[in-house]
């Protein structure tokens, strides 16, 4: 039988030969994915199983990838956030704002109290909707559709007030060098209200719904749990590592966009098994609320929403075609004609799944001559073979799930 | 910051003279050369010494200098992060662009096994002593080793998008 699956070349195969002539039980190969309903995007493992637990597990990743690190070598560097917008796309403004704040720093541009507010405010709805779906859709895979169901509007309200911020809802290329491409409408504030007044309630009654659930407590604890240790050398950051107990958070270790102005509590699990991330999700949420209410209280007056750095930022088009200044300017942006430093910059944030890591170097031309997205889910995507030796098949889905793996940012 | 940069460029100095130079401040990172021969040794130092204590590795990726002479053609950076300290440091180790090989770290961090894959499968960087060192994105029919320099994005026939036509040659773009 497993001729037909396996080439015999294979490791499987030999394993499966020598494992039959010891006890006479055949182990099998079972392909989960590349397309499978139930891992949420393309990935492909061969399974070696023995009834029906995992022995072994060979993952295949890159059925996305879109090499972006090469097309990023021949693009202006504005022209590389969409690019970002498709790594992580649960959560794209933060990579948008991470790349902003990889060229600001290069730049040394100073970007305004407020705008970095509104950053802030914008990453923290964009955490908010990536723990949302992951947690829901941990939900989803171990049986319980309502909470899905009851939570995923949310999803579409963040939608909503992207929308109104920058015109884009999935991928979003929002932001420019610099802060903002225009000021937030009354509108956005209104929308960002309503969610702050509607999401709490419904969040806490998703919370209820699965934290002390008997059917969801016996699926996910003790499941795929992973050491703190083992977690810090398969390179685990974000919520997957503060489940196993280790604080570490980019947020506070290097506080970019005024981060460091806001009181929050970084949550941490114990045991890091799917359970222990999914309340370090729920948890993180609810902090994510807290910073948002924060950002809008300790909003500077006035309507700054980008810094004054006209080699960068894009004059206003009316400007362009009556004043000869904003002309020669938008001209030369557009043409990629601006001064670039020779350097080599790293910058993280932290992503929805981790430290979100941006390592540029620049020759002075109009290009990077190299970019490198540190990918929080491909680094720790490594991790997952190991954590499901020895589980059921229904728990390897569940572990999947539970780690958030976005396709998009494991293929870049 | 408790660690100072002088603290380890002083202790690096002291246990491998000669192999590890060009210390400097690169904006707010720490950043150094090492000797490509003895990368496995350096950062096992750097992990495990008591004061040193850069137990994780953020980032490994390869850069391509098609530029320099041919014993410099290819660089691997470390990204190294000690969180006890909140220090980060970078590492470049310069390898050669004919045949460029380096030893694995797989066996100090877990994490770079396929951040090494993703280096061979973009580079074509040999990691010796690499457990399973294939391509990892690309397919695995592939020949050529797309994130060097001379790998055209494009098909190299196509005249629509021509610098030329920018008022731009190759040399000042």
């Amino acid at each position: 039988m497993s001729e037909l699956l396996l080439p015999p070349e294979h490791r499987y195969a030999k394993i499966i030969k020598e494992q039959l002539n010891e006890d006479g039980n055949e182990l099998s190969i079972l392909n989960l994915g590349p397309t499978h309903p139930a891992t949420h995007g393309i990935f492909q493992n061969i399974l070696l199983m023995d009834g029906e637990r995992i022995l072994d597990a060979e993952p295949t990743i890159g059925y996305i990838h879109r090499a972006f690190e090469k097309i990023a070598e021949n693009r202006p560097f504005y022209q590389i956030t969409p690019l970002t917008d498709r790594m992580n796309y649960c959560s794209s403004p933060i990579n948008n704002m991470g790349w902003w704040m990889t060229l600001e720093k290069l730049l040394g541009v100073e970007v305004p109290k407020r705008a970095q507010y509104l950053r802030v405010i914008v990453m923290e709805l964009a955490r908010i909707t990536d723990h949302l779906i992951c947690n829901s859709i941990l939900g989803v895979d171990t049986g319980a559709y309502t909470g899905f169901l009851y939570v995923f509007q949310f999803r579409e309200k963040v939608y909503e007030i992207y929308e109104e911020i920058c015109g884009a809802r999935l991928t979003t290329n929002m932001g420019r060098i610099g802060g903002f491409e225009r000021d937030w409408t009354p509108k956005a504030f209104e929308l960002l209200n309503t969610f702050l007044e509607e999401f709490p309630p419904a969040w806490k009654e998703f919370e209820n719904l699965f934290e002390r659930n008997r059917i969801f407590i016996d699926r996910t604890v003790n499941v795929g749990p992973i050491s703190a240790e083992k977690a810090m050398s398969y390179g685990f950051t974000g919520p997957n590592l503060r489940a196993a107990g280790v604080d570490y958070d980019v947020r506070v270790a290097h506080p970019y966009s005024s981060y460091e102005d806001f009181d929050f509590k970084i949550p941490v699990g114990k045991s890091g098994d799917t359970y222990d991330r999914f309340c370090v999700r729920n948890a993180e949420v609810w902090e994510s609320l807290s910073i948002i209410r924060q950002a809008l209280d300790k909003m500077p007056e006035g309507n700054e929403y980008h810094a004054e750095v006209p080699d960068y930022y894009l004059p206003p088009k009316e400007d362009v075609y009556h004043n000869m200044e904003s002309l020669i300017y938008h001209f030369k942006i557009v043409m990629g004609e601006v001064p670039v430093p020779v350097a080599e910059i790293y910058h993280a944030v932290e992503g929805g799944n981790g430290e979100l890591g941006f390592y540029l170097v620049t020759d002075g031309s109009r290009t990077p001559y190299r970019l490198h997205f540190r990918r929080p889910c491909f680094i720790y995507y490594q991790a997952y073979p190991e954590m499901i030796k020895g589980a059921l098949l229904s728990d390897a889905i569940v572990i999947l799930s539970s780690l958030n793996v976005i396709a998009g940012e494991l293929d870049a | 910051m408790a660690l100072e940069n002088t603290a380890i460029q002083e202790k690096l100095a002291a246990t491998f003279a000669g192999e590890v130079f060009n210390f400097q401040q690169e904006r707010d990172i720490f950043s150094f050369e090492i000797n490509a021969n003895k990368n496995t040794a350096i950062i096992l130092f750097l992990k495990n010494d008591p004061d040193l204590r850069f137990h994780f590795l953020t980032d490994l990726c390869g850069i391509h200098y098609p530029d320099n002479p041919v014993e410099k053609q290819f660089a691997i950076v470390y990204h190294m992060h000690n969180w006890y300290e909140n220090k980060r440091i970078r590492i470049k180790a310069f390898i050669n662009g004919k045949n460029p090989e380096i030893k694995t770290l797989s066996n100090i961090f877990l994490t770079s096994n396929w951040m090494e894959r993703e280096t061979y499968d973009f580079f074509g960087v040999n990691f010796i002593g690499h457990p399973q060192l294939k391509r990892i994105l690309n397919m695995d029919e592939m020949t050529s080793f797309p994130m060097r320099k001379e790998f055209p994005l494009e098909d190299g026939g196509r005249t629509d998008k021509d610098d030329r036509f920018f008022g731009r040659t190759i040399d000042n773009c």
